[in-house]
């Protein structure tokens, strides 16, 4: 059977995508990522068969926000001049998460296991099963994840 | 803070922008746009080769309808992207202003027939303003019998106005036959071209 015109697919998800990329990588890269993550999807469209359109979708934007963070931490971020002020705070060196997301940039902070599986979950709104697929880990894993997570951002709020 | 996280707050305008980005540029296998227009709202769809469908909206069971064709029978690789379809959208506002009589856009004859090739293109020969019959046609493509599938083939025909069927009339005088986009467009195109009066 014939897949639908990807620009439906397109509509149907791409709030959903966008939310999951401000959450990982933050506004300011969200857009990059985004067109990434469509531009690798209507590649393997027509061909892959995709039982949850939403978790396959979400699982590309998880890579390309690994990919993104990979690159920054190669990469030194450019300074035209030593700056005079003090550095910047946590939030804005995570690249652009604003204040009412205080608690998305501290998500980002976490370890890579911890932060994909509560970005995945919360922000992609995934159930433990789909976020387990989507790391490629038990479903168990997921939920550990998820949970130590949660635990160590209520301790550093608490702090 | 409970056993979960509230989702981060994000604008849909933003994420409706960062779509509409990506269609505009993405390589699709076929664009479209809906275009207005006299006679209606036209879905004009086109691939690399040119203008593969233009559909009266409120025919052929609706734009989404003709949407899962084009996904079906040319790609799925399909997005909205209406700067691509510009010269479309002139060139049909030109004709409608009177001040075109042909259309110069390549056409993608992906979903016609080889028959039916043959009697849009003996069709697209017809100048503006004047009228050929459906025995005419059937016979410049070939088959001077298949007055009947050269009938259905311009019922079928992919891309109306462009390759104006509405120039090919009934031999007979019973009225001016069926059209794609119902008789009464038929009736406007040709008055549009002087054809009709009134």
């Amino acid at each position: 059977m014939s897949k639908p015109p990807f620009q439906r697919f397109l509509d149907a998800h791409r709030d959903d995508v966008w939310r999951f990329l401000v959450a990982s990588v933050g506004r300011d890269a969200a857009d990059d990522c985004f067109q990434e993550t469509f531009m690798s999807a209507m590649r393997a469209y027509p061909t892959t068969r995709i039982a949850n359109p939403r978790a396959w979708v979400l699982t590309i934007a998880h890579r390309k926000a690994l990919d993104h963070h990979r690159a920054r931490a190669r990469r030194p971020v450019p300074v035209g001049a030593v700056p005079d002020a003090p550095a910047p705070a946590p939030t804005a060196a995570a690249g652009g998460h604003g204040a009412a997301d205080g608690v998305w940039a501290r998500v980002a902070e976490l370890p890579p296991k911890q932060r994909a599986a509560l970005l995945l979950r919360f922000a992609g709104d995934l159930s433990h099963r789909e976020v387990a697929h989507a790391l490629g880990c038990s479903e168990e894993a997921a939920r550990r994840s998820a949970h130590e997570g949660l635990k160590r951002l209520r301790e550093e709020l608490h702090a | 803070m409970t056993d979960r996280l509230a989702p981060p707050a994000f604008d849909p305008a933003e994420a409706a922008a960062a779509a509409a980005r990506f269609a505009a540029t993405a390589p699709a296998d076929v664009t479209y746009a809906l275009v207005d227009s006299p006679v209606g709202t036209l879905l004009a769809a086109r691939t690399a080769s040119g203008l593969a469908c233009l559909s009266y909206s409120d025919h052929d069971g609706g734009v989404d309808a003709v949407l899962d064709r084009l996904a079906a029978k040319l790609s799925p690789r399909i997005l909205e992207a209406p700067a691509r379809l510009d010269a479309v959208r002139r060139e049909l506002h030109e004709y409608f202003e009177h001040r075109r009589t042909s259309f110069d856009l390549p056409i993608d004859w992906s979903l016609a027939s080889p028959f039916g090739r043959r009697v849009l293109q003996a069709t697209a020969a017809i100048p503006f303003g004047e009228v050929s019959t459906y025995a005419r046609v059937a016979a410049q493509a070939g088959n001077p019998k298949a007055t009947r599938a050269a009938g259905n083939a311009l019922g079928a025909n992919p891309v109306p106005i462009v390759v104006p069927c509405h120039r090919v009339l009934h031999t007979g005088g019973k009225g001016v036959g069926r059209y794609t986009g119902g008789v009464h467009r038929k009736e406007a195109l040709l008055r549009l071209e002087g054809v009709l009066l009134g």
